[in-house]
């Protein structure tokens, strides 16, 4: 079964700014799906058309089975926790939990033990009678979690949800998601513009940009066979490399260097290799690669270089060396990614 | 405060000079002034006066007059600031759910707020005039005979209706300003929490401008106490004694056209206690108004 169905769906603003220009997607039963995207991408107008808080220009918004297009927020059996939390600043952690129950007649004792279970389940209940303005950040999000969590919807929605949260913070709440979401078993619809929170949490990732999907596939998918140079140049920390490269017989020629690839295309495109699948030596086999720059990152390096005239980066264990200056480097031939020199597409 | 940043001690109270002079002089002098006179029965021609003790605060608050006025003045007060304030606030909420044209209606209903008491005092007759009142001919239609200066009521709803008019915009702006200072996602998520718009209202957006509706709730009985002077002045200027008016009218009206200085003054004390009260009621609220974030 799906939960939600997104068909063919445009966005126009008043002032004639296009956000979503024809986006299908679908989230099954229980499935986390993200959206992500860089800034402006439409990624927030797309999850507001399903909470019904901005109205579709054109295409049809489906929720459990039933087009919601022209329905109130209220009544479309939806959760959303924003970015700010959006919490009722006048009424208590209990209150906020309570509120859209209460305007929606359940029982009052309905209403208590469901707040008591989701205090406990979110570790809120300390807080319950107190004023959101004297929550910290993270309980905050927590109380907001809750208010969703008390509905009971078909959908959680979630927009930017721990981009207030300080780094430490946001590790843990990022787990948290996941875990409650996995345990209530409840769909799921994510939007961030942090590809680490997309990886980590997704079921099926969704990569939007400038109002179109780039992409749809789970996190491994989308990592390793992306559909495009932005989908590989937006989704892998560092980044992939995307070098202008000639395919000949001889194998990919970048400027005086000729990389070995297997492919049967020939002629002009865009060749893709990730930092991490690349290896670097001070000698032996491979191309040449003049090293520039070293990064220090911890667990890895970052190699930063110049092969045929084109900049590189390498991620190196740090345990290994450090090359420097004339060095070489080789790759598996199939962890070559080849798109169009010109649209980008995966080729 | 950082005490290093004055030079001199002295210099922050130099700096205050100016303002405590003006106080001294505008305010404390002559309300010392007021409660001195206020025990004295003073002749009216510069005699000297006599000591009378509470005689002053008796006869006032024991005329059947005083109460009259005590009793219009409350009901105007009332009136006008739940009038202006609830008006003032209807047209905020139905002004912030205009998309389009926000500003231009914005300027419009503050047009009447730039307008001076005496000005908007006199529009206001001028609508409500025997002779050539557009409010007046209105009335005729429904068969009622209106007469300002005339009937007493006539004259009390017309002071009420134009001290609310004036008053309108002032609350209109500071309730738009409370309104647009709601965040946008807590309205959102209220609409996802709750079907019925005027139930939002009243739970969510009405809570979240109470500290607004303190604030101006106070400001509004300041001002229809007080303020109003200028176009009750105009209003009853050159009508018989039969005119309803305010305490604070009554204050100006049996001092300088009664010559009762020392009951003028008995009244104006009474008036200053009232803003004493008012004051510190308005700033218990404030200390214990809600700071929301
Ligand atoms: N209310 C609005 N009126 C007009 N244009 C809007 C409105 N909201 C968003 N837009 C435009 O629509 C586009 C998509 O905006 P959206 O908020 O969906 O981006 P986003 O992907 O969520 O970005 P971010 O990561 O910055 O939140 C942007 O170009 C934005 O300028
Ligand atoms: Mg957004």
């Amino acid at each position: 079964m799906t939960t939600l169905r997104i068909k063919n769906v445009f966005k126009r603003y008043p002032n004639g700014a296009e956000a979503v220009k024809g986006v299908s997607v679908e989230v099954g039963d229980g499935e986390l799906v993200v959206f992500v995207g860089p800034s402006g991408c439409g990624k927030s107008t797309l999850l507001r058309m399903v909470a019904g808080l901005e109205d579709v220009t054109s295409g049809e918004i489906e929720l459990s089975g039933r087009v919601v297009n022209d329905l109130e927020p209220a009544e479309r059996n939806i959760a959303m926790v924003f970015q700010n939390y959006a919490l009722y600043p006048h009424m208590t952690v209990r209150q906020n939990l309570a509120y859209g129950l209460k305007n929606r007649g359940t029982s009052k004792s309905e209403i208590d033990s469901k707040v008591e279970a989701a205090g406990k389940l979110l570790q809120i209940s300390d807080f319950l009678e107190r004023k959101p303005s004297q929550l910290s950040g993270g309980q905050r999000q927590r109380v907001a979690m809750g208010r969703a969590i008390v509905r009971d919807p078909a959908i959680f929605l979630f927009d930017e949800p721990l981009s207030n949260l300080d780094a430490k913070l946001r590790n843990q709440m990022r787990l948290e998601i996941k875990s409650l979401q996995r345990r209530l078993k409840t769909a799921a619809v994510y939007v961030t513009h942090d590809q680490v929170e997309a990886m980590t949490l997704a079921d099926r990732i969704v990569v939007l940009n400038n109002g179109l999907i780039e992409q749809v596939g789970t996190p491994a998918e989308v990592y390793s066979r992306p559909d495009s140079t932005f989908v590989a140049s937006f989704i892998g920390a560092p980044p992939m490399n995307l070098l202008s490269a000639t395919l000949t017989d001889a194998g990919a020629q970048l400027g005086d260097q000729v990389l070995p690839v297997q492919t049967s295309l020939r002629g002009d495109v865009q060749l893709g290799l990730r930092p991490e699948r690349i290896k670097i030596s001070q000698s032996g086999s491979g191309a040449s690669i003049e090293v520039t720059i070293v990064e220090e990152l911890g667990a890895t390096r970052l190699v930063h270089g110049i092969v045929g005239g084109q900049n590189i980066s390498v991620a190196v264990d740090a345990e290994l060396p450090v090359p420097t200056g004339q060095a070489v480097i080789s790759f598996r031939p199939d962890d070559a990614h080849f798109f169009h020199a010109t649209t980008g597409r995966r080729l | 405060m950082n005490k290093a940043q004055f030079g001199s001690p002295w210099m922050p109270y130099l700096l205050l000079a100016p303002q405590m002079l003006i106080i001294a002089i505008f305010f404390l002098w002559p309300a010392a002034e007021a409660v001195r006179s206020s025990f004295y029965l003073e002749d009216p021609f510069f005699g000297t006066g006599t000591f009378v003790g509470l005689d002053n605060y008796r006869d006032a608050l024991s005329a059947s007059d005083y109460r009259r006025t005590a009793i219009f003045t409350g009901i105007f007060v009332f009136l006008v600031s739940l009038l202006s304030l609830s008006i003032g606030l209807m047209l905020a909420v139905s002004a912030d759910r205009v998309l389009r044209g926000k500003s231009t209606y914005k300027t419009l209903l503050m047009w009447v707020y730039a307008i001076a008491p005496p000005v908007a005092g006199l529009i206001g007759v001028m609508l409500f005039d025997q002779h050539i009142g557009p409010l007046v001919d209105f009335a005729a239609i429904f068969g009622w005979d209106y007469r300002i200066g005339v009937n007493y009521w006539d004259t009390g709803i017309t002071m009420i209706i134009v001290a609310t008019w004036k008053q309108i915009p002032y609350n209109f702006i500071f309730f738009l300003s409370g309104l647009q200072s709601i965040p946008k996602s807590v309205k959102e998520a209220a609409s996802i929490d709750c079907s019925s718009q005027n139930r939002r209202f009243w739970t969510i957006t009405f809570p979240l401008l109470a500290p607004t509706s303190f604030f101006l709730l106070i400001l509004n009985i300041a001002y229809a106490m007080f303020e109003t002077f200028g176009m009750i002045d105009l209003i009853v200027k050159d009508q018989p004694g039969n005119s309803p008016v305010t305490l604070v009218y009554k204050v100006y009206r049996d001092g300088f056209r009664g010559n009762d200085l020392g009951g003028s003054s008995a009244q104006s004390v009474i008036l200053m206690l009232l803003v004493l009260v008012l004051t510190i009621v308005q700033f218990r609220l404030i200390e214990k108004r809600v700071h929301y974030n």
